[in-house]
């Protein structure tokens, strides 16, 4: 289990790395959290977020996958994986025991902060 | 000394008293065998040395490396010596089986040796491949990780990916592995092979050399003593290998990157240059046919070819390059045309768009699997049976033109990769490749 901080301190649309587990933090857009394997799909490099371009580009053969882990370019067969993500009372942890393959991006499977009530209050 | 013995005793376990003059000219053999004796001999020796300082542990291997360089005399010399006595081994032992393949040396009694022999091949490659890990710097680390995820696109390949990665990828238990098949389990088997595969050679009364076998009866060829006309070549052969092994590694060093990364693949990650041929076919393929089925097949290939009856073939040709003189002038035209072929089918795919962006929702497996290899598999059999057509060939002359055809093409694969693949293993000419 890795303790990710709270949600707050992740604006949408940003691709947070955790190096020395492996695996990116992505808040899209709408707010939804995922985390994503470093991994390449294809043969297992790693995977930088090119902040220019929007998208992760593999050094290795050249594939390339959107914000949310689809593939843009193959080779790469199937979206990045995922790992387990909680948030409990905004605090966001990831399990990286726990790996999902996918085959592409799905409404489902981001996870979203419990919506606090009082927000516009704050 | 006893009379009539010619040469000390231990070498007469090896080589016969006598041999055949023709058995002597360069041209029959190349003496690529002999030279990759030595070499597996060169990194017996060098490779024990550098055991004295290596360690098998991720934490520790790439220091010791570091420390076989800057506190041992001599240290990063033998390590440069074991690097290029292996890297030349798996060119001498692939020109050794092609030399064997071209003279017809694989048929009648030889047809076991063969098989013995692309054992040896596969051994020599899988040293390469396991002693590449040791240094554990980046090349090495990615190299291996990428090949290890290779066996995930085959049937059946968790369980082998499992036998080698743990949860962290390529890890302790990689190294532990690897190490133990370099230093022991390949060496040993090695060892056995190539106690086999020279008894076979003596069984089959020595090398294949033409003409031999037309001899009658009672013409005998014209016979050499092996001591002084062969055992004095293979001296000087020997050490003209070894010496140029030493100066080769007197002003080169081996090379050795940062030390291994887990977090950041280097751009672009190669594999070593053997095996970039398949490097540069999974940039076409999907890795089902790229790196199982093509290889899957060649293995196949070069199991049952001592196997397969060709008509028309007899052992008049055996020993004979490229069987005939016609057979010879048209390997050249496949030489030539395998160049123009490869070239272009590497250009083209690198500018049309993948079939995926015509035919979005088609499976993967089809749009860069069966389609594409489909087509290059056409090809070939389009060029088998018209060149075979066209220049009245025979079964055998056939096989071997397809054959030289489809070398060729691995070869130019190999060097666009080598020579022709820059940043994210795009195209790039020279200059432009950074
Ligand atoms: C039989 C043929 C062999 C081949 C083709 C071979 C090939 C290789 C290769 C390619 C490397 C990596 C070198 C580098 O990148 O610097 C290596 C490293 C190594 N090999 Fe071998 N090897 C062979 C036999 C042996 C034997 C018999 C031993 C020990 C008894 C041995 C011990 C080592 C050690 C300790 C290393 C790590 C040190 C280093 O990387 O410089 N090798 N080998
Ligand atoms: S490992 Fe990423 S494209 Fe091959």
């Amino acid at each position: 289990m890795i303790d990710a901080g709270s949600s707050a301190t992740y604006e949408p649309g940003t691709v947070t790395a955790f190096v020395a587990a492996q695996f990116y933090l992505v808040c899209l857009e709408d707010g939804g959290f995922l985390a994503m394997s470093g991994k390449c799909t294809h043969l297992g490099c790693a995977v930088p977020w090119d902040k220019d371009q929007q998208k992760f580009i593999c050094p290795c053969h050249a594939s390339e996958f959107d914000i949310s882990g689809n593939v843009l370019s193959s080779p790469a067969p199937r979206a990045l994986d995922l790992f387990e993500v909680t948030i409990v009372n905004k605090n966001i942890l990831v399990n990286t025991g726990k790996r999902l393959e996918r085959t592409r991006f799905k409404a489902g499977q981001p996870v979203f902060p419990e919506i606090v009530k009082n927000r516009n209050k704050q | 000394m006893k009379k009539g013995r010619t040469s000390p005793g231990f070498i007469r376990h090896i080589h016969p008293v006598s041999i055949p003059l023709k058995a002597l000219e360069l041209k029959s053999t190349w003496a690529l065998g002999g030279i990759s004796l030595i070499l597996v001999m060169l990194l017996m020796g060098s490779g024990a040395l550098m055991l004295f300082v290596y360690r098998p542990f991720p934490a520790y291997a790439y220091a010791s490396v570091l420390e076989l360089k800057n506190q041992y005399s001599f240290g990063q010399m033998i390590r440069n010596m074991h690097y290029f006595a292996a890297n030349l081994l798996v060119v001498t032992v692939f020109a050794h089986m092609l030399r064997v393949f071209f003279t017809g040396g694989y048929q009648g009694q030889r047809r076991l040796n063969w098989i013995v022999g692309v054992y040896l091949f596969c051994c020599v490659l899988l040293s390469c491949f396991t002693g590449y890990l040791l240094p554990w710097d980046q090349t090495a680390y990615w190299a291996v990780t990428i090949c290890i995820n290779m066996f995930g696109y085959i049937p059946g390949g968790d369980i082998l990916k499992g036998l080698f990665v743990n949860s962290h990828g390529v890890s302790e238990k990689t190294l532990q592995l690897f190490f133990t098949l370099h230093t022991t389990g390949i060496p040993s088997l090695m060892i056995l092979f190539m106690g086999i595969h020279f008894w076979k050679i003596r069984k089959a009364k020595g090398v294949v050399t033409s003409g031999l076998n037309l001899l009658t009866e009672a013409e005998k060829p014209v016979m050499v003593k092996t001591n002084p006309h062969l055992l004095l070549r293979e001296a000087v052969a020997t050490l003209i290998l070894v010496a140029f092994i030493m100066v080769l590694s007197f002003f080169f060093d081996a090379p050795l990157g940062d030390m291994a990364n887990a977090g950041l693949s280097p751009n672009p990650a190669k594999a070593p240059w053997y095996f970039s041929g398949f490097q540069e076919l999974l940039l076409h393929f999907h890795p089902f046919f790229a790196v199982f089925l093509i290889p899957f097949m060649l293995l196949c290939t070069l199991f049952y070819l001592p196997f397969i009856r060709f008509k028309h073939r007899d052992i008049q040709d055996e020993g004979v390059w490229f069987i005939s003189s016609r057979g010879k002038k048209i390997a050249v035209a496949a030489v030539l045309f395998a160049m123009i072929l490869a070239s272009a089918f590497i250009l083209v795919d690198e500018i049309v768009p993948d079939v995926q962006t015509w035919l979005p929702g088609v499976p993967v497996i089809l749009s860069e699997g069966v389609i594409p290899f489909g087509l290059a598999a056409l090809l070939v059999l389009l060029f088998h049976f018209w060149m075979k057509k066209q220049f009245r060939l025979s079964d055998a002359e056939a096989f071997q033109t397809s054959a030289v055809f489809l070398i060729i093409t691995f070869m130019i694969f190999t060097l666009t990769c080598v020579w022709f693949r820059g940043e994210g293993m795009k195209l790039c000419f020279l200059g432009g490749c950074g």
